[in-house]
């Protein structure tokens, strides 16, 4: 279907009249039962209603509203064509101005991250969908690397989030562990079951690939469910004790003889203290992880993964491990899922495995592919929309979810590529005229 | 030169793939710092022995030995792909061209030298504290690139996405990158595909550089007469997964089982014959 309505070439008007033609007439067929026919009560018995005004005004709008969206689209596409062809900007000017326009973006967004719990200091609702944003950049990002920069398709990423939420939960209500302590060991754990996953799916790719990982991710969840004794089941694991500030709790009366957050700073409590600690801890976890990522895609590691996504046979000839490549793209991915877990389990105190579904792994790869494969900029845009738009549409009650797969649907329309899918190189030979030292890039070269 | 004289032996390979043989108890040696120009018609096996001296495949039987000017004798048969290219040091082409497409012409040089970057990177550890080690490693790569890209005239195009560039300097862009891992032998599948005569002219200059200057031994497949008869110093002929003739391209040119198998009655002839058909 999607093939008809999105069809690649302009078409003539005629054309548009006879496709619009076509459209009424599989709705005239479709209407006739749907709108045309109706049964009604006869004192009694089922009697049979023609309704045909209806269905002829129905096909018209049918026919009207497929003239319009052909149309529209034509137009969109010449205009673009015409801008295409005035602009005289060359390839590198192009790309450099893209840049600029991410770069710009990204400082925005990093000012706006900083400076949004103050403003919204009393609005516990805003700093909590903000948390909740960030939660999903931070596993944008770590599913970034398996998809966008290895272009290994992972339908069960929410494994090794699960693994990180429960690693911490049970480190800490088990043994007693800290936050600090445990987050390092949750995302050594989510690291290893990365090479777990990684090593029996080396040879497959793509779909079969995916499918793996779909079994992976389902694993996971059904032992979280059924082992009840380890993980506490669907009743999952409560009262996980909440990250300190340096050691300063956030409760309303300080324990004895030492001080909580509120009286070490001599403010009255208030429970906003811990959701704003809470917002800024995920900001400085996610700001760390861009920072590694965008570290890691300039190494050698990182250009290998590139190179893997583009061709693995040529990686192969170029003499690369393809084994070791694939295996630490798993590894790294699958780390920052589980810091990102460890984080989640702290923030919500209670886990269950209901938190850890498919919907969630797909709801990621939705930021990852909206935001423009391998773009680090684009899953925050992606991830912001995809948390945004349902909490928009609380209004439309059951609609909620039309609304959230409908704009899905006109984003990929609109950019096939993603929303950011301009990719920079890691290296120039040249550094870029007229610009701002574009990061570390260019300092090679010189 | 104390280099031995035969670089690589093919020993009675036989390739099967279930009930085909593509490749039929092949045996040829290619001589180090040369020319060898392996010709033969369509479904001849040329690709298959590249592909099992690459190992991208395992052949059924024989060997194939290599006289490593520095690391020894080498077993090609036993590496899988990568540790050909990076242990043995042999490279190759493809016949259909495999950049990294979305990646700069400068990148895809620099990703040939993952392994020596790699090793300076200290599994990245290196590499994320920007250590002085790894940043003159990086320095070093992007320098040997940029004298490729320059021996190859493509400086110009360093840092633009190579799947957009022209068919003739994708090819080129492909040698260069397979220079980048720095062959002791070099496998050219079919260089000259596509390219106009200008640039296959431009072609033979630089397998002769390549061989003569650096002796690097070239393994090349090629259709393109004109580029295989001129350059090569010895060519092997396969048909049918056998190999029929061998010798300087002056004696293969006039072995009357070579013409019949491939050239037809003679070059203009079998150009007009193809025209024709």
């Amino acid at each position: 279907m999607s093939a008809i309505v999105f069809a690649r070439h302009a078409m003539t008007p005629t054309e548009r009249l006879r496709d619009a033609g076509w459209v009424a007439f599989v709705g005239l067929i479709l209407g006739v039962p749907l709108i045309g026919l109706t049964t009604v009560d006869v004192g009694g018995r089922l009697g049979v209603e023609t309704r045909f005004g209806l269905l002829l005004a129905a096909v018209a709008a049918v026919f009207a509203g497929r003239l319009l969206l052909r149309w529209s689209i034509d137009n969109m596409r010449n205009r673009k064509l015409a801008r295409d062809r005035v602009s005289t900007a060359t390839a590198a000017d192009r790309a450099h101005g893209a840049q600029r326009v991410v770069n710009v973006l990204g400082w925005i967004a990093l000012g706006a991250s900083i400076a949004l719990p103050i403003v919204y200091s009393d609005n516990r609702y805003v700093v909590d969908i903000a948390t909740t944003v960030l939660i999903y950049v931070m596993l944008g990002w770590g599913l970034n690397v398996v998809v966008g920069l290895a272009g290994l398709l992972d339908l069960g990423y929410v494994a090794f989030y699960a693994v990180g939420a429960y690693s911490y939960a049970l480190l800490s209500t088990q043994y007693g562990w800290g936050f600090w302590e445990a987050l390092p060991v949750s995302g050594a754990l989510a690291a290893s079951f990365g090479i777990l996953l990684g090593y029996p799916i080396l040879r497959l790719r793509g779909d079969y690939l995916a499918i793996v990982t779909l079994g992976f991710g389902e694993i996971i969840r059904v032992i979280l469910v059924n082992w009840t004794e380890f993980s506490g089941g669907p009743n999952g694991i409560s009262s996980i004790p909440r990250p300190s500030f340096f050691g300063l709790e956030f409760t309303r009366s300080a324990p004895e003889g030492g001080h909580s957050f509120a009286s070490f700073f001599g403010l009255e409590f208030s429970a906003m203290h811990r959701l704003i600690f809470l917002y800024y801890l995920i900001l400085v976890l996610a700001l760390l992880t861009h920072a590694f990522v965008s570290r890691l895609r300039k190494l050698p590691v990182g250009r290998a993964w590139e190179a893997l996504r583009e061709d693995e046979i040529a990686c192969k000839a170029m003499g690369m491990n393809t084994t070791n490549i694939k295996l630490s793209a798993f590894a790294i991915g699958a780390m920052l899922g589980g810091f990102a877990g460890v984080f989640f389990a702290a923030r919500q105190g209670f886990i269950s495995p209901e938190s850890f579904t498919f919907t969630e792994s797909a709801i990621i790869l939705a930021i990852v592919v909206l935001g423009g494969m391998g773009s680090q900029m684009g899953v925050v845009l992606a991830a912001t929309l995809l948390v945004l738009i349902p909490e928009f549409g609380r209004n439309f009650a059951e609609y909620r979810m039309l609304l959230f797969g409908a704009a899905m649907v006109l984003i990929m329309v609109w950019k096939p590529g993603g929303l950011l899918s301009h990719r920079e190189p890691t290296v120039r030979l040249k550094p870029l005229q007229r610009s701002k030292p574009a990061a570390a890039g260019t300092e090679v070269a010189q | 030169m104390n280099t031995p004289a035969t670089l690589l032996s093919v020993r009675n390979l036989t390739m099967r793939f279930g009930g085909l043989t593509a490749i039929d108890d092949l045996s040829l040696e290619v001589p180090a710092g040369k020319i060898t120009g392996i010709i033969g018609p369509n479904g001849a096996g040329k690709t298959t022995l590249f592909n099992c001296l690459t190992g991208f495949y395992k052949p059924t039987t024989g060997t194939l030995r290599l006289a490593h000017p520095t690391r020894g004798e080498m077993l090609l048969e036993k590496l899988p792909s990568h540790r050909v290219a990076r242990d043995a040091q042999v490279v190759r082409t493809f016949q259909n061209i495999r950049l990294f497409p979305k990646m700069t012409v400068l990148e895809n040089l620099i990703v040939a030298q993952h392994n020596v970057l790699q090793r300076a990177s200290m599994f990245s550890i290196a590499g994320l504290f920007k250590l002085p080690g790894y940043r003159a490693a990086e320095r070093k790569a992007v320098e040997r690139a940029a004298m490729w890209l320059e021996r190859l005239k493509l400086t110009h195009l360093a840092d633009d996405a190579a799947g957009d560039l022209p068919y003739g300097i994708q090819r080129r862009i492909e040698i260069a990158r397979a220079l980048c891992v720095d062959p002791v032998l070099l496998c050219l599948d079919e260089p000259a595909a596509g390219l106009n005569p200008r640039e296959s002219a431009e072609l033979n200059e630089l397998l002769l550089y390549l061989c003569g200057e650096l002796g690097i031994a070239i393994l090349l497949i090629e259709h393109d007469m004109s580029v295989v008869m001129n350059v090569s110093d010895h060519i092997g002929v396969i048909s049918y997964g056998r190999k029929i003739a061998e010798g300087t391209p002056e004696s293969v040119r006039n072995n009357p089982e070579v013409i019949k198998a491939y050239l037809g009655e003679d070059e203009e002839e079998e150009a007009m014959g193809g025209a024709a058909a």
